[in-house]
C-alpha cells in the first residue's frame, strides 16, 4: 500500500496475472519489503497483535452463530448448548468470549504506546484518528455482543447502556424506544443486537484496512520519534519485523491461553450464568472491565445528562490530541516531563476503572471525580501547556545514532547525510 | 493423579492461603453487609491439573437425586451426561436404569394429547415444578434456582490484591465454596436480628435470611462406598456435582490447555532463537 | 538422502536471504545475510519454526472443522420407538426418525402376494437396501419386509425418495406403493422402484421389534 511496488514477477502466468491485478505486488510492497524503522520494541508488536485478534473473534464468531438462537426465550439455552453438546464447542465460546477481553488488552496497550511514543502527531493524525473509530466501532461490538447470551448482566447491563440515550433532552426517550424495538429491552433489541454485532465486526476490518493503508502512506513512527532519514534507518518488514510480531503474537497468545484454558470465567460476571429475567436486578451492576473507567466517569457526575455527556466526552477527546499536544518533539522518551505525566494519566485510567467496579457512593464517588477531573485535564490542559513549558532532552539526529549510540555507549556514529527518503 | 495432588498442595495452598487473607483485608463491599467469606476448599477440580473425583461426582449426584431435585431444576441436565467421559462417569446402562426411572412427558400422540413414557438417554432431567410460578407457589414465594449453571452463577468479592493473585493461581472455585458454606452456614440468628417470616437465618447468604430451610442434616443419604455420612461430605460431594453440571468439560478443557500451553511455549522459544538469528546483524 | 535435503533448504534460505540483500543492493550493508555460510543450524532452526506454526496453525483449524458434525444432542436423539398396534391393516403411517420421514405400512395379504410374486428380473434395482442385511442382499420380499414369524405385513422404509430427496405419496403409482410427485418415480408394495429416475429401491433403517407389537428405529 506504499507507492510503486518493486515486486517483478518472474513466472509469465504471475505476471499476466500482476498487469492486469497486482496483488502480489501489492502484498509485496505493503508486508515484505515495506521499510520498517530498525528500532522497534516489543510494544510495537501490538499491531500485528490485534490484526490476530480480529481474525480470531471473526473466525470462531462465524461458527458460534451456526449453533447460536438470537432468541428471548431461547439465547442461553442456545449458548450453553455449545458449551456442552457441540463438538469444541467450549473451546470456541470461551476463545470468543474471552477473545474480546484479549483484544482490548491489546487495544489499550497500542494505544497507551502511541500516546507515549506520540504516534498521533503530524503527520500522522488520520492514522490516529481511524484507530480512534475502531476503537469506537469495538466498544459497541463487544457491548452488543455481551447481551446475546442473555443472561443477567447482558439484559441489564442493556437496559442500562440504552437507558444512557434517554439523558438527552425532548428526543431521549424516543431514541431509547426505538434502540429497543419496544418498551423494555426484550427479544426485538437482542435480535437486532445479533444482526449488529455480526455486522460491526466486518466494519472494523475495512476501518482496520483503512488504518494500515494510514500507516503505510506515512510510516511508522519508533521510539526515537524521528522519522527514517536514510535506508539505514529501516529494514525491510519481511523477515525482521514479520519474525518479531510473530514472537511478539506467540507470547500473547500464551496470556490468552492461561485465560481460555484455566480461568475462562475470570473476566466474566458470575451473574451471567442467570438467564435474563426482567422483574430482577443484580444487586451490583458492572460492565465488563474494558468500559469501568467511562462507567466510573458516568457516576461520578451528579447529572443524568452531564454523566452521559463525560462519558462519551472522554472518548471523542481521545480524537483531538494530536492537535491538544502542543509539544515539538514527538517521543515521551525525550519529554522528561511529559514522561510522569503520562503514567500519572495512566494510574488514573487503571484508577478510574478500579473505582467503576465499586458501588457508587461515599468514598468512591469523590474519587471518581477527581480522576475524572484529571481525566480530562491531562488532555486539556497538561498537554497543550506542557508543550509550551517543557525542556525537552536532546534529541537523536537519526534512528542509526540513537542505535548505535546506545549499543556502543555513547559515541554517535556518522549519521551519514543521505538523500532524505521518500514515502508513499 | 497424587502427585499432581502433592505437587498442587505443595505450592499453591500456603499461597491460597496468603491470598484469602489478602483477600479478607480488602474486601470492603461484601464487610460492610455483614457476610463473611466463604473459607476455600481442597476441590480436586481446582489447578491446572484439576479433574472431578468420579466417586464423589456420583455420591454428589445421588444427593441431588435424592434431596435437591425435589426442589431444584436442573433442566440442561441430559440423562446421557451422566454416562459421558469427564463426569461421574456411569455405566451407560446404568445412566438408562436412571432415566427409566422417571416419566418424561412426550406428545402429543395421534389423539392430540400429551402423555407420559420412561425417560430416556437423550431426555432432559425432568423439572419438579412445571413452572416458575408453581415453584414459587410451593416454596412460600422463593424460586429455588435451577441448578444448570449455578456453580458458576454465584461468587464472592475477592477484593485487591487477592484478585490479581487468583489470575496467577487459576482460582476459579468462588462458586463452589460459596455453595458448599452456605449449606453449612445454617444457624441460630444472632440476638437483634429480625427474621422475616418463613426465612432462615443463614451466616453466608447475602442478608442472611434464606427462604430454603437447611436442606440436608446428618445421615439422611446413605452412601454405598462407606463415606461419612456427614453435612460436610454431603455438601462437598453435591457442590462437585454441580460444578460437574455447570462445566461438564473441565477435564477436557484443562488437559487441551496443558498440551497447548507446552506448545506455544516450545514453538515462542523457537521463535525468539530464530528472531535473534534474523536480527544477528542489525543493530536495534 | 540427507545431503540432498540439506542442499535444498540450503538453497531456499539462500533464496531467501539474497532477496533482503538485493533489495537492499548498494544502498548499505545493515543486511548482511549469506545463505551458504552454515547452512545446517541456521536453516535446522527456520524449518523446526516453520513447521512448528505450520503444525499449530493446522492443529487450531481443527475445532472450526469439527464443530460441523451432529453434536451431542443430535447424536442422543437417534432412536425413535412405534407403537404397531397403532397401525391398521393396510394403512402407512409417518413417523419421524433422524428428522426424517419413515413410513411403516401394515400390508395387506394382496400386497404381500403382489410383491412376492414379482420376479427379481423385473426390478430396476436388485439389491435389497436393508440397513439390517447383508449389502449385498438381494431385493426379495423377504428381505425387503419385518424379519420374523408374522411380521411379513411391516414394511418399514425411509419415506425419501432415492432420485432427489422428495416424500413419496403411499398407495398410488401404478404398482400400489409410492408415487413420487417430484419426477415421477414409482415404487411397489415393498418399496422398491419400479420406473425411474430413482436409482435405489426406498432405503430401510436400522430398526428393531422391543417387543410383538413394538418397533425402535436407529
Amino acid at each position: 500500500m506504499s507507492g510503486h511496488s518493486t515486486f517483478e514477477p518472474k513466472h509469465p502466468a504471475l505476471k499476466w496475472f500482476e498487469s492486469r491485478l497486482p496483488l502480489v505486488g501489492l502484498l509485496h510492497s505493503s508486508f515484505v519489503s515495506y521499510p520498517t524503522p530498525r528500532n522497534l520494541n516489543y510494544w510495537w508488536t501490538f499491531g500485528g497483535i490485534l490484526s490476530l485478534m480480529l481474525v480470531c473473534q471473526i473466525a470462531t464468531g462465524v461458527v458460534l452463530v451456526m449453533h447460536y438462537t438470537p432468541h428471548a426465550s431461547m439465547a442461553f439455552d442456545s449458548v450453553e448448548h455449545i458449551m456442552r453438546d457441540v463438538s469444541y464447542g467450549w473451546l470456541l465460546r470461551y476463545m470468543h468470549a474471552n477473545g474480546a477481553s484479549m483484544f482490548f488488552i491489546a487495544v489499550y496497550i497500542h494505544m497507551f504506546r502511541g500516546l507515549y511514543y506520540g504516534s498521533y502527531k503530524a503527520p500522522r493524525e488520520v492514522l490516529w484518528i481511524l484507530g480512534c473509530i475502531i476503537y469506537l466501532l469495538m466498544m459497541a461490538t463487544a457491548f452488543m455482543g455481551y447481551v446475546l447470551p442473555w443472561g443477567q448482566m447482558s439484559f441489564w447491563g442493556a437496559t442500562v447502556i440504552t437507558n444512557l440515550f434517554s439523558a438527552f433532552p425532548v428526543v431521549g426517550p424516543t431514541i431509547v424506544e426505538w434502540l429497543w424495538g419496544g418498551f423494555s429491552v426484550d427479544n426485538a433489541t437482542l435480535n437486532r443486537f445479533f444482526s449488529l454485532h455480526y455486522l460491526l465486526p466486518f466494519m472494523i476490518a475495512g476501518v482496520v484496512v483503512l488504518h494500515v493503508w494510514a500507516l503505510h502512506v506515512v510510516g511508522q513512527n519508533n521510539p526515537t520519534g524521528v522519522e527514517p532519514k536514510s535506508d539505514k534507518d529501516t529494514v525491510p518488514f519481511t523477515p525482521y519485523a514479520t519474525i518479531k510480531d510473530g514472537f511478539g503474537m506467540v507470547c500473547f497468545l500464551i496470556f490468552f491461553a492461561w485465560f481460555l484454558f484455566y480461568i475462562p470465567n475470570y473476566l466474566g460476571h458470575a451473574d451471567n450464568y442467570i438467564p435474563a429475567n426482567p422483574l430482577v436486578t443484580p444487586a451490583h451492576i458492572v460492565p465488563e472491565w474494558y468500559y469501568l473507567p467511562f462507567y466510573a466517569m458516568l457516576r461520578a457526575v451528579p447529572s443524568k445528562l452531564g454523566g452521559v455527556l463525560t462519558m462519551f466526552s472522554a472518548i471523542i477527546v481521545l480524537f483531538f490530541v494530536p492537535w491538544l499536544d502542543t509539544s515539538k518533539v514527538r517521543s515521551g522518551r525525550y519529554r522528561p516531563l511529559f514522561k510522569q505525566f503520562f503514567w500519572i494519566w495512566i494510574a488514573v485510567c487503571i484508577g478510574l476503572g478500579w473505582l467503576g467496579s465499586k458501588p457508587a457512593e461515599g468514598g468512591y464517588v469523590i474519587a471518581g471525580r477527581i480522576l475524572t477531573v484529571w481525566y480530562f485535564a491531562h488532555f486539556l490542559i497538561v498537554l497543550p501547556l506542557l508543550g509550551l513549558f517543557e525542556k525537552p532532552k536532546a534529541v537523536p539526529a537519526s534512528i542509526t545514532e540513537a542505535v548505535l549510540g546506545k549499543n556502543k555507549g555513547g559515541a554517535p556514529a556518522s549519521a551519514g547525510v543521505s538523500a532524505p527518503q521518500t514515502k508513499g | 493423579m497424587s502427585t499432581t495432588m502433592s505437587f498442587r498442595s505443595f505450592l499453591l495452598r500456603p499461597l491460597a492461603a496468603c491470598a484469602l487473607v489478602i483477600g479478607i483485608g480488602f474486601a470492603p463491599a461484601l464487610a460492610a453487609e455483614g457476610a463473611p467469606h466463604p473459607p476455600r476448599e481442597d476441590w480436586s477440580f481446582a489447578g491446572p491439573f484439576g479433574k472431578y473425583d468420579r466417586a464423589q461426582l456420583q455420591r454428589g449426584f445421588q444427593v441431588f437425586k435424592e434431596v435437591c431435585a425435589s426442589c431444584h431444576s436442573a433442566h440442561l441436565l441430559a440423562f446421557r451426561n451422566l454416562a459421558q467421559p469427564g463426569g461421574p462417569e456411569f455405566s451407560e446402562a446404568q445412566a438408562k436404569a436412571v432415566a427409566e426411572g422417571y416419566q418424561v412427558q412426550d406428545g402429543p400422540n395421534d389423539a392430540g394429547d400429551m402423555f407420559d413414557r420412561p425417560g430416556r438417554l437423550s431426555d432432559r432431567w425432568p423439572s419438579p415444578f412445571p413452572n416458575e410460578q408453581a415453584a414459587r407457589a410451593s416454596n412460600g414465594g422463593a424460586y429455588p434456582p435451577d441448578f444448570s449453571t449455578l456453580a458458576k452463577a454465584r461468587t464472592y468479592e475477592v477484593g485487591f490484591p487477592g484478585f490479581l493473585i487468583d489470575i496467577l493461581l487459576q482460582y476459579q472455585e468462588q462458586g463452589p465454596d460459596y455453595i458448599h458454606a452456605l449449606l453449612n452456614g445454617y444457624k441460630d440468628p444472632p440476638e437483634g436480628f429480625s427474621l422475616p417470616e418463613g426465612a432462615h437465618y443463614n451466616e453466608f447468604f447475602p442478608g442472611h435470611a434464606i427462604k430454603m430451610p437447611q436442606p440436608i442434616s446428618e445421615g439422611q443419604v446413605t452412601y454405598s462406598d462407606g463415606s461419612p455420612e456427614t453435612v460436610e461430605q454431603y455438601s462437598h460431594d453435591v457442590t462437585a456435582f454441580m460444578m460437574w453440571v455447570a462445566e461438564p468439560h473441565l477435564e477436557a478443557r484443562k488437559r487441551l490447555g496443558f498440551q497447548v500451553m507446552i506448545f506455544l511455549i516450545i514453538f515462542a522459544g523457537l521463535l525468539y532463537f530464530t528472531k535473534k538469528k534474523v536480527w544477528k546483524s542489525v543493530e536495534h | 538422502m540427507f545431503a540432498r535435503r540439506e542442499a535444498w533448504f540450503g538453497a531456499k534460505a539462500t533464496a531467501w536471504g539474497s532477496a533482503a540483500v538485493i533489495r537492499h543492493k548498494g544502498k548499505g550493508t545493515i543486511v548482511a545475510t549469506s545463505g551458504t555460510a552454515e547452512p545446517t543450524r541456521r536453516d535446522f532452526l527456520y524449518l523446526a519454526t516453520g513447521a512448528m506454526g505450520a503444525v499449530g496453525a493446522a492443529a487450531l483449524a481443527w475445532p472450526f472443522i469439527s464443530q460441523l458434525q451432529p453434536d451431542a444432542s443430535v447424536l442422543a436423539m437417534s432412536s425413535t420407538e412405534v407403537d404397531l398396534t397403532q397401525v391398521a391393516e393396510g394403512q402407512i403411517v409417518t413417523v419421524k426418525w433422524r428428522g426424517k420421514p419413515v413410513f411403516v405400512w401394515n400390508r395387506t395379504p394382496e400386497d404381500i402376494a403382489k410383491a412376492k410374486a414379482t420376479e427379481l428380473s423385473a426390478l430396476m434395482d436388485p439389491v435389497a437396501r436393508n440397513a439390517n442385511l447383508a449389502p449385498d442382499a438381494p431385493a426379495t420380499d423377504e428381505n425387503r419386509a419385518a424379519e420374523g414369524a408374522g411380521r411379513e405385513k411391516w414394511l418399514v422404509v425411509i419415506g425419501i425418495c432415492t432420485h432427489l430427496g422428495c416424500v413419496p405419496i403411499g398407495h398410488s403409482g401404478e404398482y400400489d406403493g409410492w408415487f413420487c410427485p417430484c419426477h415421477g418415480s414409482e415404487y411397489d408394495s415393498a418399496g422398491r422402484v419400479r420406473r425411474g429416475p430413482a436409482p435405489e429401491n426406498l432405503a430401510i433403517p436400522p430398526y428393531k421389534f422391543v417387543s410383538d407389537t413394538k418397533i425402535s428405529i436407529g
